[in-house]
């Protein structure tokens, strides 16, 4: 228990008519990382903003650092670092005069914060343009200020809101690389995404949070197992031609039509034995694929196998209290 | 598994009681939106041009056919120019706040452990000093169009003082707005008939006397006018202390009533 980093209890949060978070329940043990993976509106974001102290919950207790979020703010506030979904920082400012004014506000010595903004911008790969204002940066640049401004009072827990959403995939692996770094040096994190990919790279062990609850749990390579871990697509020429694929390929694993009404969607555990099955099954019923692909799980297919739905974008409670928005986030949750 | 520890604190950390850090953390907040201001000077010429425009337009299209008795007309507008160009500016308050807000910068400064006070009280400084320049900026434009100073340096010195108090009361109702709306646009446009009925009807371009009834008894007994009073009174003579101690009672008042609820806005603002 003591060792636990982050440690909430039947944590409940709604605005207004709408539950954000329904009695979630997470430990994460200091030094490991947690990645929460869910669609928008999930109820990730509103998990982390009571955890940043930035929301208070409805109900249940939450301790980070063994300080109550609630009743010691400012305790919990000292340790922990936050980079949210949006680059907060100033696009008037240098990169450099971010971190400046960071560690300022963070109380940090005055002698210390000069050194540490140019540690920070060296390791991030912003020294060049640390002189520049932000406004000039990248979205990739930008969320790694945001990520360097999150640890100039080197916090022993970070929290990391979708931090590579609207990133361009070098801006998410160059991200990535830097956040695998701060792990490999004992950092606690908790990450939330909506990648299945990035929870599987980043995280120890991944939630699944759906409608402000948590759905399904495990690492990340325990949750692919139970999807199977690899899905083989085969598109044929009409929706007769899918549908006897179908039949035969069930065989192989778990199949279905897609919407178009002609690719077949086979979830299997074994990719390389799969690919070899489906096409000596194809070829005996005499069926010839326009393509076949054979990709990794999404979050879509996780959603798809643990809630029966989609993981459709629904922009939603997580957002913050404006009602318009939510409103929208209760229709999905019903449908 | 590695026993990670949480400290409280520890040895890079400054210290200091609390009052302290909630003023250095403001000037913290002060120094980054100055450094902001100095970044994109434009909006310092914005600033300046709508009350430019106002004194030209009072000066030599109004002005010849208004009377004040005992006035000089463009002496008589200066003071109301100068308090309605602080009071103008203090919009600038609640649009710099909306914008922190949609841009994700008040969840940081949220997330550290800095005082809860900081960020307004930081933005509203920055504001005066803005305020200062401008009024300095529009001083001078006073003297090309024929102002002068009937008192001396001290009563100038002393008016500017309660300009800027004034401006920086305003700035508090205004961040209130801005943290409100959330977003500049909506900020700016939810103060502008809060202006208006300040600016325009008080005494800041005519005498009060010569509007209806309960206009002028609204008029004679608000904010405004009484910063006007207290601004005309120092730059032109007569009786002053009164009017300035009028000019400084409502200036605090309206600080000890938005400051905490701007704060309290703040620490609930999503």
């Amino acid at each position: 228990m003591s060792d636990a980093a982050i440690q909430v209890q039947d944590l409940g949060k709604r605005f207004g008519d709408i539950v954000a978070v329904d009695g979630v329940n997470l430990e994460v043990p200091a030094g490991t990382v947690l990645g929460l993976l869910g669609p928008n509106g999930a109820g990730k974001t509103t998990i982390v903003r009571i955890l940043t102290t930035i929301l208070r919950s409805d109900s249940g207790t939450a301790t980070v650092g063994g300080h109550d979020v609630a009743r010691n703010p400012d305790a919990v506030r000292t340790i922990i670092g936050l980079a949210g979904q949006y680059a907060a920082v100033d696009g008037n400012l240098t990169g450099r005069e971010n971190l400046r004014m960071v560690g300022r506000l963070t109380h940090q010595r005055k002698a210390v914060i000069g050194p540490r903004a140019d540690e920070l911008l060296d390791r991030f790969g912003l020294a060049d343009a640390a002189d520049r204002p932000v406004r000039t940066y990248s979205g990739g640049m930008r969320r790694r200020l945001d990520l360097a401004a999150a640890l100039v009072h080197k916090p022993p827990i970070l929290f990391l809101d979708e931090p590579t959403t609207g990133l361009d995939p070098r801006g998410r692996n160059d991200l990535w690389t830097v956040i695998g770094e701060l792990v490999a040096d004992g950092m606690t994190l908790l990450l939330t995404t909506q990648y299945l990919e990035e929870a599987e790279r980043l995280a120890n062990r991944v939630m699944v949070i759906d409608g402000g609850k948590v759905i399904a749990e495990g690492t990340p390579e325990e949750l692919k197992h139970r999807l199977g871990s690899t899905i083989i697509e085969v598109r044929l020429a009409d929706a007769a031609a899918a549908e006897r694929a179908r039949g035969r390929l069930e065989s192989v694993g778990t199949a279905e039509v897609l919407d178009d009404g002609r690719t077949v969607a086979l979830t299997v555990g074994d990719a390389g034995r799969a690919v070899l099955e489906v096409v000596r099954t194809l070829d005996a019923a005499g069926l010839t694929p326009e393509w076949l692909t054979v990709r990794e799980p999404t979050l879509d297919d996780v959603f798809l196998q643990l809630t029966g739905h989609k993981a459709e974008d629904a922009p939603a409670a997580d957002e913050g209290a404006e009602p318009a928005r939510a409103g929208r986030g209760r229709k999905r949750g019903a449908a | 598994m590695t026993v990670t520890t949480f400290p409280g604190e520890s040895d890079t950390l400054e210290h200091r009681s609390k009052v302290g850090w909630a003023i250095q953390d403001a000037l913290a907040v002060a120094h980054r939106n100055l450094i902001g201001l100095s970044r994109v000077p434009t909006t310092l010429v914005f600033s300046t041009i709508q009350p430019v425009i106002f004194v030209l337009m009072f000066r030599y299209v109004f002005g010849g056919s208004i009377e004040i008795p005992g006035y000089r007309y463009v002496d008589y507008l200066m003071a109301g120019i100068f308090v309605q160009t602080v009071t103008f500016g203090s919009i600038n308050t609640g649009i710099g706040l909306a914008e922190d807000l949609s841009k994700g910068l008040i969840e940081r400064f949220r997330s550290l452990a800095m005082a809860r006070s900081a960020v307004l009280a930081g933005r509203t400084i920055a504001d005066a000093v803005r305020n200062l320049i401008v009024i300095v900026l529009m001083i001078t434009v006073g003297f090309l169009v024929g102002f002068r100073v009937h008192t001396n340096v001290l009563g100038l010195l002393g008016a500017v003082a309660l300009m800027l108090l004034f401006g920086f009361a305003m700035s508090w109702v205004m961040a209130l707005i801005g943290l409100s709306t959330g977003n500049a646009e909506a900020a700016q446009a939810a103060s502008f008939p809060l202006m208006a009925v300040l600016v325009f009807a008080s005494n800041a371009f005519v005498q009060t006397r010569t509007m209806p009834g309960p206009l002028r008894a609204y008029a004679e007994h608000q904010p405004v006018t009484a910063a006007v009073d207290g601004v005309r009174a120092l730059l032109n003579g007569g009786p002053t202390a009164g009017k300035v101690f009028t000019s400084l009672a409502w200036s605090l008042a309206i600080v000890a009533v938005f400051a905490p609820l701007a704060v309290r806005r703040y620490r609930r603002a999503s």
